[in-house]
């Protein structure tokens, strides 16, 4: 990883800032003078996982291209709180397209900028885990492949929760939706099915692959600072917890993002040109029932011995696959 | 009137800033400060997360000038005090206590070392008379010189420091320590005049023209039971010993010893009798080990040094060159009960370490003061029933320990400034203590206690040196900065950053935060996410 692992300052790097850090190592977001791209008086829900992503995400982005970024957003929550006409939430040059074509739109920008001689101003291309795994899907592959000068953004709160929170192939297993309903002998979402994309992402070997979660901040920002440094194609999937999709109270977003990583549901890594590069360690394990139970989605999980095993053997496996456990240098 | 914009265009683009998303809110969060539990059992009442706090950046002279608002003694207490802090420590429950002392002693000799000093205040031409240099008459001492009164204590013995110098012996309290911070007060102005007893309050009060009294002669008789005898074995008194060894007087100590009783006085003798040569050191108590009113710290490191503890025993007997114990039986109800069964003891010593009394021979020209219970009754002002006459430490109602000493003289030096002034000033309410469920513990660091490196134990039991060694300038900040600031805000910027609603307005360092009300929608993620517990949520009244 490439932020400073500062041990022993009374909170270390887990905090968003840390008084006894050196200017240097302190996450943007703990700056006074941050560019607060996406602004108050969004529509967003009370504890939105989505809006505080995309704020961590995009405020790093600027700060590393001196405030040169255009963003192209897919429709979804993110498109729709933020830009109800003629208001806006976003301080940065930003355009909203379909659903499925944000990679291509992003694709345009990039050109149009190159044509321009414009290569300073950089372009993210931004959806929910609706529009990026499921109808933006095509695009996207497109963009990975002619290896674009794109960073795209995935926030993944696992469901169409604009719509009325329908599934997903970003949507786990056992999770009630309005389309996976928690009836019959198998209850909820299928098991063994939906897409990793960030491991799709590094099939096409493209120069960067990250996931994040937003209760990791110096983790993302370094993720975010690492992809504008680098030039073509490159994904990002952050884990962005839904209070109203998930049945949780908004406090515990960040809580169920945290729960997420250190139970090992949710892998955090980079990878370049196809290889896993690093991974971030799980700082204080937690079985998968401390993630599920504050999530109405999953009660009927948390009560079925069955899927509650399915749902920790996917975490073991994650840890196993991806050495969660291990002593990182 | 002609249309400008462009196709399909009707309004301005305007910011989301105009849609005041408070208006959703049911509850608001609130910045609040909490009391840590350290604060909260401190008998001399420190603001120990405020001084950590500033220990934390390295800033030792801010720390130590913090202690000494309260306490003009951390050399001192990073030695003897018993640190009731640590064991409320919240981080007990994460890992291990936060070692407070250490960091208190740290930042005391770091003050000797670069002799910081203290400035008394603005003269008020008020004059205190205080009887008795212990703990309680130089912090009282120390205390009313800040507020700029005059002061004189008269002390019997030839030396200033009371029992921390009579009754704790050098490897836990070096002299040059105790003896630097006691001249810091006199420095200050205050005047000490040694070997001068007391016979007449009142009339020395007259004579000099004090305006107000506080007595603070502590209870240096030592108790002693007859034990039956035929003075085979002599048997002497703890408190004497400790004093012989502090004057360099014989004291006796050979062979065999056995002390008897349980507290710190007894540890220190038998600790001592180590030291000084003693072929084998017993302590006999009454009841249990676990019972024992000492220190666990001081009967641990003990133990280690080779001394016996003989529980579920009395001293019956001396008789022909030996000691004659009787078993006790302890039942639940924790008295301890004779069963008639002796058995013998070799014994060359014996010594009595059974509890302390007041001198009372100071109320004989007082009238109005008589002991209860061997203590001297005073009213929550700690003020006796003559008017302007103040008493603290060992000698009136309390727990009797070093600590809780200075934390008499502080408030009695503010209780004497407010009398003089005409009015006794009520007390603020304390905020809530702030329990280890109200905070969000994920965020700290792994960070094991420091120990202290400790002598040798074959070293140790040689000699007085001190046993207990120092921290480093590393290790200090290292330990200061495993503090979770129970309560208090330290500035993470946690609540700033995890706002999904940029809701909380960064004011600066030192400066902490705001909530933008407009804007905060409630959602509360700001008071889970506060590490330390100093965020509320209150219900919106409407």
């Amino acid at each position: 990883m490439s932020h400073q692992q500062v041990k022993f300052y009374q909170t270390g790097t887990l905090t968003v800032g840390n008084r006894l850090l050196d200017a240097a190592q302190r996450t943007v977001q703990a700056t006074i003078d941050r560019s607060n791209s996406l602004d108050s008086g969004h529509r967003a829900c009370q504890g939105c996982g989505e809006a505080l992503g995309a704020r961590y995400a995009i405020d790093t982005a600027m700060r590393e291209t001196n405030n040169k970024v255009i963003a192209a957003n897919a429709t979804g929550c993110l498109e729709v709180f933020t830009t109800p006409y003629p208001e806006t939430s976003w301080t940065l040059p930003w355009i909203h397209s379909l659903f499925g074509n944000a990679p291509a739109i992003g694709t345009g920008i990039a050109a149009a900028m190159k044509v321009k001689g414009r290569e300073d101003v950089r372009v993210i291309a931004q959806g929910g885990d609706g529009g990026t795994t499921d109808i933006g899907f095509g695009c996207l592959s497109g963009m990975f492949e002619r290896n674009d000068d794109v960073l795209y953004i995935c926030y993944d709160n696992q469901g169409y929760m604009n719509t009325g929170v329908q599934r997903s192939s970003a949507t786990p297993g056992g999770a009630r939706t309005a389309t996976t309903m928690p009836v019959g002998p198998e209850p909820g979402a299928e098991f063994d099915k939906g897409k990793n994309v960030p491991l799709i992402a590094m099939a096409h070997e493209i120069p960067y692959v990250a996931t994040a979660s937003i209760d990791r901040l110096h983790d993302l920002e370094a993720k975010v600072k690492k992809a504008m440094s680098v030039r073509g194609a490159r994904y990002l999937q952050i884990f962005v917890p839904c209070p109203l999709g998930w049945g949780s109270a908004p406090a515990q977003t960040v809580n169920l993002a945290r729960l997420a990583v250190e139970s090992g549901i949710w892998p955090l890594f980079e990878g370049e040109y196809g290889e896993i590069t690093s991974v971030t360690n799980i700082r204080k394990q937690v079985p998968v029932e401390e993630y599920l139970k504050p999530q109405r989605r999953f009660a009927h999980v948390v009560k079925n011995p069955k899927q509650l095993s399915a749902v920790q053997a996917i975490a073991d496996r994650n840890i196993r696959k991806f050495s969660l456990l291990e002593e990182q240098e | 009137m002609k249309n400008t914009k462009p196709f399909a265009i009707t309004l301005d683009v305007g910011s989301s800033l105009l849609n005041k998303t408070g208006s959703w809110r049911t509850e608001r969060p609130v910045y609040v400060d909490r009391l840590p539990p350290c604060n909260e059992t401190c008998p001399a009442g420190e603001n120990i997360q405020e001084w950590l706090y500033h220990a934390e950046s390295g800033d030792y002279k801010k720390a130590w000038e913090e202690i000494m608002k309260h306490n003009p003694f951390p050399a001192v207490m990073g030695r003897v005090c018993y640190h009731s802090c640590e064991t409320a420590c919240n981080r007990v429950h994460l890992d291990d206590a936060v070692g407070i002392n250490s960091v208190e002693r740290f930042l005391g000799d770091q003050a000797l070392i670069n002799q910081w000093k203290v400035k008394p205040g603005k003269s008020t031409g008020k004059k205190i008379m205080i009887v008795g240099a212990g703990m309680a008459g130089l912090a009282c001492a120390y205390h009313l010189r800040l507020l700029g009164h005059e002061v004189t204590i008269f002390e019997s013995s030839s030396k200033p420091g009371g029992m921390v110098r009579y009754g704790i012996p050098k490897y836990r309290m070096p002299n040059e320590k105790l003896n630097a911070e006691i001249y810091r007060i006199e420095d200050m102005g205050v005047k000490i005049e040694l070997n001068t007893k007391i016979e007449d309050v009142l009339a020395t009060k007259e004579k000099y023209g004090f305006d107000a009294v506080f007595l603070s002669i502590g209870a240096q008789n030592a108790k002693l039971i007859n034990i039956k005898s035929d003075e085979s074995i002599p048997s002497l008194s703890a408190i004497a010993i400790l004093r012989g060894i502090e004057d360099d007087i014989a004291t006796g100590l050979h062979g065999h010893v056995v002390v008897y009783g349980g507290g710190n006085t007894a540890i220190d003798v038998a600790r001592s009798a180590i030291r000084m040569g003693a072929k084998s050191v017993k302590v006999v108590v009454r009841k249990s080990q676990e019972q024992m009113p000492a220190h666990y710290e001081e009967i641990d490191e003990a133990l280690d040094e080779g001394v016996e503890i003989v529980p579920f025993h009395s001293i019956s007997e001396i008789k022909k060159g030996q000691l004659i114990l009787e078993k006790n039986f302890v039942s639940d109800s924790s008295s301890a009960k004779p069963t008639g069964q002796f058995v013998a003891m070799e014994a060359n010593v014996v010594v009595q370490a059974l509890g302390q009394n007041v001198d009372e021979s100071l109320l004989d020209n007082l009238d109005e003061l008589r002991l209860e219970d061997g203590v001297l009754g005073v009213d929550t002002h700690l003020m006796s029933a003559i008017e302007g006459v103040f008493a603290g430490g060992d000698m009136i109602p309390s727990e009797r320990n070093v600590t809780v000493a200075i934390g008499h003289g502080k408030k009695a030096a503010r209780s004497i400034s407010q009398w003089l002034h005409g009015k006794f000033e009520k007390q603020s309410k304390k905020h809530e203590v702030v329990d280890y469920a109200m905070m969000n513990t994920w965020y700290y660091s792994d960070a094991p206690r420091t120990i202290r490196p400790m002598l040798d134990v074959v070293r140790r039991t040689s000699g007085f040196a001190e046993v207990v060694g120092d921290l480093d300038e590393t290790n200090a900040a290292f330990e200061a900065r495993r503090c979770m600031s129970c309560g208090n805000c330290f500035e993470c910027d946690n609540c700033y950053g995890v706002c999904p609603d940029n809701a909380v307005i960064k004011l600066g360092a030192g400066k902490r935060f705001e909530f933008k009300y407009d804007y905060c929608k409630g959602c509360a993620m700001c008071a889970t996410e506060c590490p330390c517990g100093s965020i509320k949520m209150e219900p919106e009244l409407i």
